[in-house]
């Protein structure tokens, strides 16, 4: 009989809210299926069973928050008693089964979704308006940040509120937050479980629970700090010219339908999944007690991801060197959708082997940034930031041109690699994307 | 075909958007506005409008074309031009 206890699904993650439980007792479940969907400070994960078997009982009620690691339901064998399942206590770093890769973007279940989002009813809570009495305008009745914001402007003088556009709201509300911290959220908190640290001594426990925002911050703090004290980067940075790749691109999506589409960030992390596979230096993690690299035979690709509700989470993309680029393509429009929609996996956050963070689209009109040095997320070894594609005066061939370009950053591990090495797999990568047909092969 | 109201047309585009934004407030949006900057969406997100509105109106919209859908004013003629 094998435990299924509520999963640890980030560093700050101490309990969670079962929202609804996808099977009933009797059920036969397999190792991967979505069995909870599980409400966290951050987000609604759908959580995946680790062992195949029949659900024997549900120990814990749906609207019932418990901590991390509580029993929350009982999976018989049915067949005779395999090498013990482990109980899945935290996420296990498990080889992802290939289909969850590339799921198709599904259409959210409306009819099974809280009506809210937690960082809505954060939002909720904040400017005290009860969420009984506010009327959902967005998908199937769901409460959305600007119903609250609406309810909480509307018995008060309407003039106090001018009327803004989401976007200048939302910048407004990032304000206080500087792009460059986020990318590492989950691949930071997973660094962290990593390394059991003590519980917060020093904090009283506040009777409310304490905000998301600040215990992110928190935890971001304190990775990137580890990071910087264990870890001697050492930083290269290339800019790579991507006319030929673009032009390339351009004439591969013309008469293909928009779902079909491939985006320049697809193409970006297609070529760093490649040429980190041939550079088995920058990938892989770092085992401090062994004082050695740990290389990974395939690259588990951390991808920051922007949340419209503000901040950013990095969920992976498991093997992301054996997808084809239209794979590629796929997995990441599943991820962005499944983070916008705060319908995040388990199997999303596993550890990555390798962390891209991508100030990718720049607002028309604006440059956009043109580098970003990454901090590496411990135990991973090395991480990449890509600045916004701009048109630069570029010397191509003898000749002054205006072309486009992106800035690829490495910051690597000096314990695992030297320049030297750093140089060849940005050598790599400026390969790839300057060949894109040799990039491309493996697909048509 | 049967003509497509306007107002039909915009339903879609409604639907088609909230799906990528829920929180995306329409009505601030004027015609001519640029929906990625007004409504702050991605490439990424841009792309889910344009397939939801592939999927809702049973069209293909080849990607040549995604640029005259980047306004309101724009994808409402696009979609009714096509449905014409």
């Amino acid at each position: 009989m094998a435990e299924f206890r509520m999963p640890s699904l980030g560093a700050d993650m101490e309990e969670g809210t079962i929202l609804e439980w996808r099977v009933q007792p009797g059920d036969t479940v397999h190792r991967g299926q979505i069995v909870a969907l599980v409400e966290t400070e951050k987000a609604d994960i759908e959580v995946e069973v680790f062992t195949d078997g029949v659900v024997a009982d549900l120990v814990v009620p749906v609207g019932t928050k418990v901590p991390v690691g509580t029993v929350l339901a009982h999976i018989g064998d049915g067949a005779p008693a395999p090498a013990a399942a482990p109980p899945a206590a935290a996420p296990e770093p498990k080889p992802a089964p290939e289909p969850a890769v590339a799921p198709e973007p599904e259409p959210e279940p409306s009819a099974s979704r809280p009506v809210s989002s937690p960082l809505v009813r954060h939002l909720a809570e904040e400017l005290h308006v009860s969420l009984d009495r506010v009327t959902g305008t967005g998908k199937g009745g769901r409460i959305t940040r600007a119903d609250v914001e609406r309810a909480a402007a509307h018995p008060t003088r309407p003039e106090r509120r001018p009327k803004v556009s989401p976007r200048a709201r939302r910048l407004a509300a990032r304000g206080g937050e500087p792009v460059v911290e986020a990318p590492v959220d989950p691949a930071v908190e997973a660094a962290l479980a990593l390394t059991p640290t003590p519980a917060p001594t020093g904090v009283p426990a506040p009777v409310p629970a304490p905000a998301p925002r600040v215990s992110r911050r928190q935890a971001v703090g304190r990775v990137m700090a580890r990071s910087k004290r264990e870890i001697p980067h050492y930083y290269l940075s290339i800019p790579i010219d991507l006319h030929d790749a673009l032009a390339w691109l351009d004439a591969r999506n013309a008469d293909r339908s928009v779902a079909d589409q491939v985006l320049p960030a697809a193409l970006l992390l297609h070529a760093v999944a490649r040429a980190a596979a041939q550079h088995p230096l920058m990938n892989g993690t770092f085992d401090a007690a062994a004082d050695a690299h740990v290389p990974s035979d395939h690259v588990d690709l951390a991808v920051a991801v922007a949340l419209r509700e503000g901040g950013l989470v990095a969920p992976v993309i498991a093997q992301a060197d054996t997808l084809s680029l239209d794979e590629l393509m796929t997995a990441l429009k599943g991820l962005v959708m499944r983070t916008r929609r705060n319908a995040l996996r388990g199997s999303d956050l596993v550890p990555g082997t390798l962390t891209v963070t991508s100030l990718g689209d720049a607002s028309p009109g604006a440059a956009g940034v043109a580098q970003m040095f990454p901090v590496i997320t411990p135990p991973q070894v090395a991480a990449i930031g890509l600045g916004a594609i701009r048109e630069e005066a570029v010397a191509h061939e003898g000749l002054l041109g205006v072309r486009p370009v992106v800035w690829c950053s490495l910051a690597a591990d000096h314990r695992v690699s030297d320049g030297r090495d750093g140089a060849r797999f940005l050598a790599a990568l400026d390969h790839l994307l300057t060949h894109p047909d040799a990039l491309g092969a493996h697909d048509d | 075909m049967t003509d497509t109201p306007a107002r039909d047309v915009d339903a879609m585009i409604a639907e088609a958007v909230g799906r990528v934004a829920p929180d995306a407030d329409l009505t601030s949006v004027g015609d001519d506005d640029l929906l990625t900057e007004q409504l702050d969406l991605d490439s990424m997100d841009m792309l889910g409008v344009l397939e939801g509105l592939q999927q809702l109106s049973g069209l293909t919209i080849p990607e040549r074309d995604a640029p005259k859908l980047a306004t309101l004013a724009g994808a409402r003629a696009y979609l009714i031009a096509r449905f014409a």
